[in-house]
């Protein structure tokens, strides 16, 4: 197929930085919601090459980084006390717990494993039957489908030792929350094109047309991340408000309907807590009734009390787009993608990761 | 972890009793597997987009043009958008 590489062309990245330039005659901030956005956006220095009245500011995009504390810790607790495997994306790792770390855990003879699917731990719940196995199900809309579908294939194959410990988080209410919040200021988004190619763009146009804000659908690659910021712009400076996808190669209007149906098989919507944020209303997914079966949380029931985060980290601030992470005292000096304070310093997603990474400030 | 990368699909085996339809899809050299239960209609040659071992969408090879089209596009429309300036401001959709 033609136009795989195309999308990170120098020379068209340079056409389009030109009309940006050509289109904005006044300031204007622009969230992009996703953390792999911000990573391609730091990454290919499109950061520094917009023209000085466009401002890009970094949202909560990043599933690792808003994973709960509390969540972290019961993972751990099942590794390491309950004798479970615990089965995790590898980004999960290093995340800080109150204590240690998932990382730490598996020093201390915790048998975690590191997966690249879910469909995975289903296999290794089939070859260990007298073991327990839990997946660590982080995650946004995106990921949704793919950790139901590990669900429903243990319950086909009749699996009773696998569940999973869920922690889904929903991109429109936290857009929502983003433009409730009386610190913030933003005049349009770059919407996650990878949550709309599950969900489609439906939820989007009461988002726009409520608020009053461009939210233009947008995928990963240096020049769709600039097409998305071309088209937020020229809708702004139009006075214009409305959804448009720009990622429509792989992003339907419906989006992908059998996934959706995969999900609410599985999951129903709840509140749920971000952290570093709070308690966002109906931003989450837990596991429905009738696959208790396979939910972690009531399948052990463990309380661990909710501790505090680290008092230095600001990373609330940093991923409702507030402050950037260079704003951060301790960025770079305690905190550092090798000692991570928070969340946002371990995940490629999270900002603070990304600043470090590609401003200089590599470690040696 | 929340990366998405298309592939070509390869070959597709059924497992489960013909319940799953599982792929292979070359990543430029690399292969892996992926499940097709959420594109029931993906077939040998096309171009899926895969996450996390499980294939999410087809990539629509017409749409993958408009990101080279669109500042030609926009070009030409210039003089529309001026038109657009005298109207009501706002618009409904
Ligand atoms: S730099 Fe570290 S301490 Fe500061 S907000 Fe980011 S993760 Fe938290």
């Amino acid at each position: 197929m033609k136009y795989m590489n195309e999308y990170r062309d120098p020379e068209l990245a340079k056409k389009y930085l030109e009309e940006i330039e050509k289109t904005v005659t006044q300031p204007w901030a622009i969230m992009e919601v996703c953390g792999g956005q911000t990573h391609s956006l730091v990454k290919n220095g499109i950061i520094d090459m917009l023209p000085e009245q466009v401002t890009m500011i970094h949202g909560p995009g990043c599933p690792v980084c808003v994973t709960p504390l509390n969540l972290i810790d019961k993972a751990i607790h099942l590794a390491l006390n309950e004798g479970v495997i615990l089965c995790s994306f590898g980004d999960m790792l290093r995340v800080p717990g109150s204590k240690i770390n998932l990382l730490e855990a598996k020093a201390k003879g915790a048998d975690i494993r590191i997966l690249y699917s879910p469909l995975e731990a289903v296999k290794i719940a089939e070859a260990n039957p007298d073991r327990e196995v839990v997946f660590f199900a982080v995650g946004f809309e995106t990921t949704a489908p793919a950790n139901a579908l590990s669900l429903i294939h243990a319950h086909r194959k009749g699996l009773t030792n696998y569940s999973i410990l869920a922690s889904h988080v929903l991109v429109p209410p936290a857009i929502k929350a983003v433009i409730d919040d009386d610190e913030s200021n933003i005049d349009g988004f770059l919407a996650a094109g990878h949550v709309c190619t599950i969900m489609g763009n439906s939820e989007y146009h009461p988002l726009s047309a409520t608020y009053n804000v461009p939210i233009v659908v947008t995928g990963f690659e240096p020049l769709d991340v600039l097409q998305g910021i071309l088209m937020v712009i020229r809708q702004l400076e139009a006075n214009k408000a409305k959804v448009e996808n720009q990622y429509s190669r792989i992003v339907k209007e419906e989006g992908n309907t059998e996934a959706q149906k995969m999900i609410f098989e599985v999951f129903e919507i709840r509140n749920q807590l971000w952290r570093g944020i709070g308690e966002i209303p109906e931003s989450g997914y837990a596991v429905k009734e009738k696959y208790a079966a396979f939910d972690a949380n009531k399948k052990f029931s463990i309380s661990i009390e909710e501790a505090p985060e680290h008092p230095d980290c600001i990373s609330g601030q940093i991923m409702k787009g507030i402050k950037k992470p260079f704003e951060c005292p301790q960025f770079g000096k305690k905190c550092k993608p090798s000692f991570p304070l928070g969340a946002p310093m371990v995940s490629s997603e999270g900002a603070c990761a990304a600043y470090y990474h590609f401003s200089g400030l590599i470690e040696a | 972890m929340c990366l998405a990368i298309p592939g070509k699909i390869k070959s597709i085996e059924l497992q489960h009793n013909g319940l799953v339809r599982m792929a292979k899809v070359s990543f430029g050299g690399i292969t892996k597997e992926a499940s097709l239960e959420m594109l029931p209609d993906a077939d040998v040659d096309d171009y899926v987009l895969v996450h996390v071992g499980v294939a999410i969408s087809k990539v629509n090879e017409e749409e993958a043009k408009k990101t080279f089209e669109y500042l030609e596009e926009i070009g030409e429309l210039g003089e529309l958008e001026d038109v657009d300036d005298y109207l009501p401001k706002k618009d409904e959709s």
